[in-house]
């Protein structure tokens, strides 16, 4: 449990970093390290250089920009709990933080480092996705924007490139008559999900009018069940649209066996998480 | 002079529930543990494991390693063989390597170690060892050990007819272990109304202790001693072990266990890398540092269970249990090394008769080799109770489903009654004292059993109610305390245990004893019982233990047999204090002993109770003037050796809510009552019987050590090994009976381990009990949510 040896860099400014990550060969960014520094300890995982992120000011903290919440990449999971501003407009995110790994992991874990890991066993993935949020990332040429839902390519691939840092995550705001819930089967703390969904949906005069459903853990990575949502577009909420939309968004699963379970079980869980979290955020519509 | 009540509380003597003493010093994170210690020009060890769970060593190139600037030493095998250490003996009658001898043979194995001057250059020289592997066909599971095509795991013995314990019928066979008697048992099944059978795994787990295991080995070439700090549950048997594997005389060794940060069996073992730092120090001439990782514990030091049990009862047609068959393949890894009576191939399984009065018993068990880690150690149990208790206790649920009996009334319907004790099993064992009845009955009017019960058919007859309700009920007896040592030994030493005490000229005292403290509360409760025998009032009482040098021979705590043989021995030489005190009394007062009698911390004159002496102020006349006669000083020691085992027991009751959507198991109530005999501090019981409940839930609902057919070990870290928090531990009810062991000198039985051996087969029983109605009668352990999801699924109600 004892990593290789490597060179660690705790620039003060993103371009800091960015010049670092231009320069240095084999270089991987530590934003919390709680994924990194097992892999790394475990020699899984052997960069040349770890360049910090916890120095940044600026990298961290949750604001409001008109409608939308804006959270800085290093803000960490007990910061999100915590957060005024994140339990009045997106609760969605303080109730899943509260999920995740152990008050002291979630002490220095980032959502910006949840993100950009890709594993598909995090839980930020999903939740961005149900809530249509964005990511800006910053490289050599400035900003630019990229939608939760096209970031994340496969297991441990994303659209980040290796020259470039995620600085925020921007959260639109919400339609009135809006719920959020997230529903996870674990098989105990600090586990990763066995099937995790998190839907955001909005009900207008007793119908769905808008609904997104990320998924979580149920792929090579998080996942959007658009077919599900359609299902539900329009409709009334009912015992037969939302066991049809669970349905669709297990059709569009492909979890791994472990030893959480097989593939059967775990696109149960997929179509129970779904229904779950669907009846929950129903229910939380004001 | 304070009234007597006042007197009795400020001694805070057997009874009273007193706060641990020693705690202050560990929340305040002042702990001494194996790990703090730092002694100057200290190197450190890491260990080369091998990938490959069965594989022959081709080539083995450290040239690399050696030349890391801060490597000091790289040894292998070869290096050990001149010293013939390569190899060791095992607490069971086997040898294990200590470091891979031409093969290896589970994966993880010992191989080389690398020596440096700190833990991060022996991690990089660890890395930098070239191993080259011919791989092997793995043997993974254990009923397939003795096929006639099986891989051969032991080519060191392969030729050997003749084991520690008898005849050897295939190389991957250890032992055949019988107990009971066979024809008598057969008749019965052969004249049975009703039986019963059920094959069941008790899986293979660890005990998995926050502290992993490690040492600090320090020979001083000078003087030719070694002392070495080590996470050891029995440093006396340790130090005699290291005399016999280095042929220093146990004069010069000493073996220091400091704070260990639990044990549960896991700390009783000797382990290669123990060895190997004792080794490296002794030719380095420096100390060295060995400290395992949470990976290498799990992997690779002493796992438990791991019991393949097929278990039989025969009955009348109203639930009269008439015999009992166990049959049993016990696997023990690529060593038999594990820990446990030396004769006892089996430990004390043929407990597994139970609370129950059976006429006719039989079981066998037989041990084998596999590539798996070796151990099999007591975890948080007396050996191999906890696979004994299990297998009766499925067993009469077994019978009380096939006979349609409540799961309650077949218990009471085969109850050891109140007035057969002292009661012999079938199979010899002689329970001291038991009151069966009365506990299980205190439980089902705690929890209003027969409401439970109809709530349950109530939600049975629902079929759109969301979850399966399930009543696990157990009546355990167990046996600890090894033990008798004409029964029990460990490589010949007999298993009593000692007590050292000294009563300081101002009437405080220090004792020490032969056991070690790993979190039962030592410091607090052996106080307590000097207390109560001394009159000494229990915060002037300091507690030693773990240094071999400062502490009497004894054989260490595990087995749950701290109390019943280290505190008896400590009420022992208190009693030998307390003869002698009254000689100074009388010679004080000028009274013939027979005058005397004695009140809590005082001998009165007989009929003049104004006339007394305090032991306060005895111990200063013992240093003072010393009766014509007597020795000065006023301190005894007392090796106590057992006249028989203690039968401690309990009646535990859960009820269980299962999500018919996801497997999910909730514990909606556990009430555990349990009968240790005297009590000498409640609080510190209870705080056990937490403990072991917790403990027994994590094995119940969790822990598993899962193989893939290559003998790669899938769940060895904490992210999948299940280490339950506050989160997922369910309330815990405790309640208590008081039935005093006769053979005890103050009739207390040991308490820790009961709740771990109990709980597992109760949380069964109420999973079962759950599919009852459904014609299912067992559920293999782990209860995850997968698996009991399977179950849902295989009977037809997931929804």
């Amino acid at each position: 449990m004892i990593p290789a040896g490597f060179d660690y860099h705790a620039p003060d400014s993103v371009a800091e970093a960015l010049r670092l990550l231009d320069e240095l060969d084999d270089a991987k960014l530590l934003a919390g390290g709680h994924s990194l520094l097992p892999m790394m300890k475990l020699r899984f995982a052997q960069p040349a250089h770890l360049v910090d992120l916890g120095r940044i000011p600026g990298l961290s903290g949750i604001r409001e920009e008109g409608d939308v919440v804006v959270i800085g990449a290093m803000t960490v999971e007990n910061e999100l709990i915590r957060s005024e501003i994140i339990r009045r407009r997106v609760p969605l995110l303080a109730e899943a933080a509260a999920l995740i790994a152990d008050p002291q992991v979630r002490n220095r874990g980032t959502i910006g480092g949840d993100i950009a890991h890709g594993d598909p066993g995090n839980d930020h993935p999903a939740l961005a996705i149900a809530l249509d949020a964005g990511f800006v990332l910053e490289g050599p040429g400035g900003r630019r924007p990229v939608k939760a839902e096209d970031f994340f390519l496969g297991t441990f691939m994303t659209e980040l490139a290796d020259n470039e840092i995620l600085v925020e995550i921007r959260v639109p705001g919400l339609a009135p008559h809006t719920g959020q819930a997230y529903e996870k089967l674990k098989r105990k703390t600090g586990d990763w999900a066995t099937a995790g969904a998190a839907v955001v949906i909005t009900i207008e005069q007793g119908k769905v009018g808008a609904v997104r459903i990320g998924l979580t853990n149920l792929a090579p990575s998080a996942l959007r069940a658009e077919a599900a949502e359609q299902a539900l577009l329009g409709q009334p909420l009912s015992e037969t649209t939302i066991e049809d939309a669970a349905t669709r968004a297990a059709a569009i699963c492909d979890p791994a066996e472990d030893l959480r379970g097989d593939r059967d079980y775990k696109l149960a869980m997929a179509r129970q998480m779904v229904k779950r979290a669907i009846r929950k955020a129903a229910a939380r519509c004001p | 002079m304070n009234a007597p009540n006042e007197r009795s509380a400020e001694l805070a003597g057997i009874g009273e529930a007193r706060l641990r003493k020693e705690d202050a010093r560990f929340i305040q994170g002042k702990g001494n543990y194996v790990d703090d210690i730092k002694l100057p020009g200290m190197l450190f060890l890491d260990v080369v494991r091998s990938p490959l769970a069965h594989a022959r060593i081709k080539r083995i190139d450290t040239s690399k390693a050696k030349a890391i600037p801060g490597v000091l030493a790289v040894l292998t095998a070869e290096d050990l063989k001149p010293l013939k250490l390569h190899w060791m003996p095992t607490l069971a009658g086997d040898v294990q390597a200590v470091l891979a001898d031409d093969k290896v043979c589970f994966q993880m194995q010992e191989v080389a170690v690398v020596v440096a001057d700190d833990r991060y250059i022996a991690a990089d020289g660890v890395e930098a060892v070239e191993v080259e592997y011919e791989e092997l066909p793995a043997l993974v599971d254990a009923k397939a050990a003795l096929a006639p095509d099986a891989p051969v795991i032991r080519e060191d013995i392969a030729d050997r007819s003749e084991g520690a314990h008898g005849p050897r019928s295939h190389p991957n066979h250890i032992f055949t272990w019988e107990a009971g008697d066979r024809a008598a048992a057969d008749a019965a099944f052969a004249a049975a109304e009703v039986t019963v059978a059920q094959d069941m795994l008790y899986p293979r787990v660890h005990p998995c202790p926050l502290e992993t295991c490690g040492c600090v080995a320090s020979f001083d070439p000078v003087r030719g001693e070694l002392t070495t700090w080590m996470t050891s549950q029995a440093p006396h048997i340790v130090r005699t072990v290291v005399g016999l594997l280095s042929g220093l005389p146990e004069s010069k060794i000493r073996i220091i266990s400091p704070d260990i940060g639990g044990g549960f069996g896991n700390k009783v073992g000797v382990y290669p890398g123990y060895v190997c730092a004792i080794v490296a120090s002794i030719v380095l001439g420096r100390p060295v540092k060995w400290i395992e990782d949470r990976i290498e514990n799990i992997s690779t030091t002493a796992f438990a269970r791991d019991y393949h049990m097929s278990g039989e009862l025969a009955a009348t047609r109203d639930g009269r249990i008439t015999g009992m068959r166990v049959k049993v393949i016990a696997d023990h890894g690529a060593f038999n090394s594990h820990a446990q009576p030396t004769k006892w191939p089996a430990g004390l399984f043929s407990i597994c008769s139970g609370s129950y009065d059976i006429p006719a018993a039989y079981a066998r068990v037989d041990g084998v080799y596999t590539n798996k880690a070796p151990g099999g150690v007591a975890y948080r149990c007396s050996f191999r109770v906890t696979e004994a208790v299990y297998v009766i206790e499925r067993l009469i649920d077994v019978l009380a489903q096939k006979l349609s009996i409540d799961k309650a009334e077949i218990r009471r319907r085969n109850f050891i009654h109140r007035e057969q004790f002292p009661y012999t099993s079938a199979f010899g064992w002689q329970y001291d004292s038991g009151d069966y009845e009365r506990g299980l009955q205190k439980v089902l009017e705690a929890v209003d059993y027969e409401a439970l019960r109809a709530e349950q058919a109530a939600k049975r007859a629902d079929p759109d109610c969301p979850t399966l309700m399930g009543i696990g009920i157990c009546t355990f007896t167990e046996i600890v305390g090894a033990g008798p040592s004409k029964a029990c030994d460990v490589l010949g030493v007999g298993m009593f245990d000692s007590c050292e005490i000294r009563v300081h000229p101002d009437g405080s005292a220090i004792a020490r004893m032969g056991t070690i403290n790993q979190g039962q509360g030592h410091p607090t409760t052996y106080a307590q019982i000097i207390a109560t025998e001394l009159g000494i009032p229990s915060d002037r009482i300091t507690i030693e233990e773990g240094d071999t040098s400062t502490a009497p021979y004894g054989l260490g705590t595990y087995g749950s047999r701290s109390t019943p043989v280290g505190g008896a021995a400590t009420a022992m030489a208190a009693r030998k204090v307390h003869a002698k005190a009254r000689k100074i009394a009388a010679s004080l007062l000028e009274v013939g002993e027979a005058d005397l009698e004695w009140e809590i911390d005082r001998f009165q004159v007989r009929g003049d109770p104004e006339r007394a002496k305090t032991m306060k102020e005895i111990a200063w006349a013992a240093y003072q003037h010393a009766p014509s006669g007597e020795e000065h000083g006023l301190e005894a020691s007392y090796y106590y050796d057992p006249p028989n085992f203690t039968y401690p027991f309990g009646s535990y009751l859960a009820v269980v809510d299962i999500d018919r959507a996801t497997g999910e198991t909730k514990v909606r109530r556990f009430y555990a009552l349990d009968d240790c005999g005297t009590r000498i501090n409640p609080m510190i019981i209870e705080g056990q019987i937490h403990g072991g409940l917790t403990e027994g839930f994590a094995v119940a609902m969790g822990q598993q050590m899962p193989f893939d057919a290559q003998g790669n070990l899938l769940g060895n870290t904490l992210m999948d090994y299940f280490l339950p928090t506050a989160v997922e531990t369910p309330h815990w009810e405790t309640d208590f009976t008081v039935t005093p062991s006769p053979h005890h000198p103050i009739g207390a039985k040991g308490v820790a381990e009961s709740p771990h051996v109990g709980s597992i087969p109760c949380f069964s029983n109420a999973v079962a009990d759950a599919f009852a109605h459904l014609g299912v009668t067992h559920l293999e352990m782990p209860h995850s949510a997968y698996r009991v999801w399977r179950q849902l699924h295989a009977s037809g109600v997931a929804l």
